[in-house]
């Protein structure tokens, strides 16, 4: 039924273009010179007057009206409902608007309030109905009496694009801070079942030991942070010290080396490598490189676990190779050719000018590529469940089986658990420190970035 | 024409030696092509020792051209074919056996815009004795950029700050440095690509009267699209035009008397 709104309105402002275009062609009989603004800018304002009020009731109502239908269903069996958690409020709401949900109609309460729910939503949605038209009608006719010849219909127009602008950059900025603050006051939550002091500093990680519901029997469990990032650490160091002299020393061989041919294939070819989905790089770091490395290391008699920070970190440092390899090419090219003509002319060879010139020219926007490539390696999951394992071993030895703070975020939130529980929340607390790390570095990356543009421009 | 009257006496003292010139550099029948266009067609010129000697021509002439193939920077261009023979004191600089690192310590040069490389004052002017390793110690490295900076009359305006990035100087004092990066390792010729077409007047007054001082002891070879700059500076000027050397000859003598059309109409202003 609301889809069906939101199409009806969108068509009505497609119709109001067309007829907002015929009139103000009639008003001045056809004579184009006569009108302030163009007939197109006359469709769109009368469109936007049309349909503008309607769909911001239409968003409006749809926002508000689940929570008045819930306050007044709970409240008409507000004496049968006593007793009942929030959390069971939360699923009985679920199954009534289901019509039943998985229960079924057995439960009399639940057959009640699906039934006076259905005649509510009933209600509620020819009212709405009513209403969008009302407005609709009302909007129209306002909008077809301004229409005249000197009527500015153009600069309304630019003031609505420009309203409409700033709404879908705020929407995206609203997005943003609401899940920043969702991270915190879930972290929040946790941090009353566990310190934070035990959470950060805290050498054991063992939230498995912890029941999973209520009814189950479970141990000691343990929240400590440090396993966690000092594996995550150790991946992603693995992951630069393999990506930083591959991609660099191809993003040189690119913009200094290579022939404008080489050029135009080498590059696309290197960025596929960003398309592969890094559940493909993860099944190849558990099939080929683990067991590659688990037989180089048998051969040399070493004790390598099947699952290893070595191939986890390896194959995700091929991974972000052309995030380092792409961007920094960008900056070496954007060193100024005069440099390098001059430290030529002064009879240095091209390694000579590339080391002593275009790369300390260009450092401070490779830094800030290596970053963006850290915080991409810290984010990545998939390659780690595969590769590295889930067993948060205290352990600086790549050899040895790690677990990162996203791997275990993905196994908490998987399967079947309540949302109240500290093992469950404890991935909101890992999410948010995750975050403020990543946010630093991008953070330190765009500073290093802006003193770079600052040299040059 | 105006000539000013330094010019004058300049050119009447080299005047004399002219019959047995000692040319430094010597090119006959240089072709060069970018891919398929040919853009100097079998230029032939002799160049003096310790003087300035000016390119002039309207753009596109080739006269810049002309100037990187004495350092071979038209390596560095891909397309680029150059055909011919160039010698410096009688050794031909395209002989495949030639070593163009060291072609390019003996012949440096300065460009159209100041590129000071992104570091410090120090380093841009250590940075060709320190390739060429020219000092063996601190100190030698120290005294070198010392002179040379001397040298570009640059020192005294930079002495306070040498450690401070090169990039921070004026336009004028940017191009001095550069020139003070040239001599850094003592060449024998300096080749300047318009050096003061991004200055202002009176930086471009301070350049010319350097290019006038290093003259004593090294060979310049100037591009300038202004020939009042080059009537001022040069003792010689080469005039180039669609990629032909049309006359060279001293200075005073194409600025009065020119022996071809095209030279007179270009030094009076009729195209270019």
């Amino acid at each position: 039924m609301m889809f069906w709104l939101f199409v009806s309105v969108f068509v009505a402002a497609v119709v109001c273009v067309g007829l907002g275009r015929n009139r103000a062609l009639a008003v001045v009989n056809g004579e184009f010179s006569r009108l302030h603004s163009l007939p197109s800018y006359h469709g769109g304002w009368l469109a936007m007057t049309c349909a503008g009020p309607a769909l911001a009731l239409l968003v409006l109502w749809s926002l508000l009206a689940p929570r008045v239908e819930r306050a007044l269903v709970f409240d008409w069996y507000a004496d049968r409902l006593s007793g009942l958690g929030p959390a069971q409020l939360e699923g009985l709401w679920r199954d009534i608007r289901a019509g039943g949900g998985a229960r079924g109609l057995h439960d009399a309460l639940l057959a009640d309030a699906v039934r006076s729910y259905a005649d509510l939503h009933a209600a509620g949605m020819a009212v709405l109905a009513v209403l969008l038209a009302v407005v609709a009608v009302l909007g129209f006719l306002y909008g077809w009496r301004r229409i005249a010849p000197a009527f500015r219909a153009r600069h309304r127009v630019e003031g609505a694009v420009k309203v409409f602008l700033v709404a879908c950059a705020g929407f995206a900025i609203l997005i943003t801070i609401g899940i920043v603050f969702s991270l915190i006051a879930e972290s929040l939550r946790f941090f009353t079942y566990v310190s934070p002091i035990d959470f950060l500093f805290g050498l054991s990680w063992t939230p498995q030991q912890m029941a999973f519901r209520a009814d189950q029997v479970g141990g000691e469990a343990a929240f400590g942070f440090v396993p966690l990032i000092v594996g995550t650490l150790l991946i992603t160091a693995i992951a630069i010290a393999v990506a930083a002299p591959i991609g660099l020393l191809s993003a040189i061989y690119l913009s200094d080396y290579a022939s404008k041919p080489v050029r135009a294939i080498g590059k696309p070819v290197l960025e596929v490598l960003a398309g592969i989905p890094t559940v493909v790089y993860g099944f190849f770091a558990a099939l080929t490189v683990a067991p590659a490395i688990r037989d180089a290391g048998m051969s040399l008699t070493l004790d390598v676990s099947s699952e290893s920070a070595l191939a986890a970190g390896v194959v995700m440092g091929i991974m972000i190779v052309p995030f380092v390899s792409s961007l920094s090419d960008d900056v070496i090219n954007a060193v100024p050719q005069s440099l390098r003509d001059g430290s030529l002319a002064m009879g240095a060879t091209k390694s000579e000018t590339i080391r002593k010139v275009v790369l300390p020219a260009a450092l401070p926007g490779i830094v800030s590529s290596l970053i963006l490539a850290i915080s991409r390696a810290i984010g990545e999951t998939m390659i780690v469940v595969m590769a590295a394992g889930l067993a948060a071993n205290l352990t600086l030895n790549p050899l040895e089986a790690v677990t990162t703070v996203t791997v275990q975020i993905g196994t908490l939130l998987t399967g079947d658990q309540e949302f109240d529980s500290p093992k469950t929340l404890s991935a909101f607390a890992l999410g948010l420190a995750l975050f403020v790390i990543t946010l630093t570095l991008n953070l330190i990356a765009l500073r290093v970035v802006k003193r770079y543009r600052e040299q040059y421009e | 024409m105006t000539t000013m009257p330094t010019v004058e006496t300049v050119t009447s003292g080299t005047a004399q030696p002219q019959l047995e010139r000692p040319a430094k550099v010597v090119a006959r029948g240089v072709n060069v092509y970018y891919g398929d266009k040919q853009a100097l067609k079998d230029v032939s010129l002799d160049i003096d020792a310790r003087s300035v000697t000016s390119f002039i021509g309207p753009s596109g002439c080739g006269k810049s051209t002309f100037l990187r193939c004495i350092n071979r920077m038209n390596d560095t261009i891909a397309s680029c074919r150059v055909s011919g023979r160039i010698e410096i004191d009688s050794q031909d600089i395209y002989d495949p056996a030639l070593d163009v690192v060291q072609l390019r310590a003996r012949v440096g040069m300065v460009f159209q815009k100041p590129n000071p490389f992104p570091k410090s004052i120090f380093e841009n002017v250590a940075y060709g004795p320190r390739i060429h390793g020219l000092a063996r110690t601190k100190a030698e490295l120290e005294e070198a950029v010392i002179s040379s900076l001397q040298k570009a009359g640059l020192f005294e305006e930079v002495k306070d700050r040498l450690d401070e990035p090169g990039t921070g100087l004026s336009g004028g004092q940017q191009q001095r440095l550069c020139i003070a990066r040239a001599i850094a390792v003592a060449p024998e010729v300096i080749l300047m690509d318009e050096p003061c077409s991004a200055l202002d007047p009176i930086a471009t007054a301070k350049v010319e009267e350097l290019i006038d001082e290093l003259r004593e002891n090294y060979t310049i070879i100037i591009v300038t699209h202004s020939m009042q700059q080059a009537a001022r500076v040069s003792q010689r000027t080469a005039f180039f035009h669609l990629g032909v050397l049309v006359e060279d000859g001293l200075t005073d003598s194409i600025f009065t008397n020119p022996k071809d059309r095209r030279t007179l109409d270009y030094i009076t202003g009729r195209f270019g």
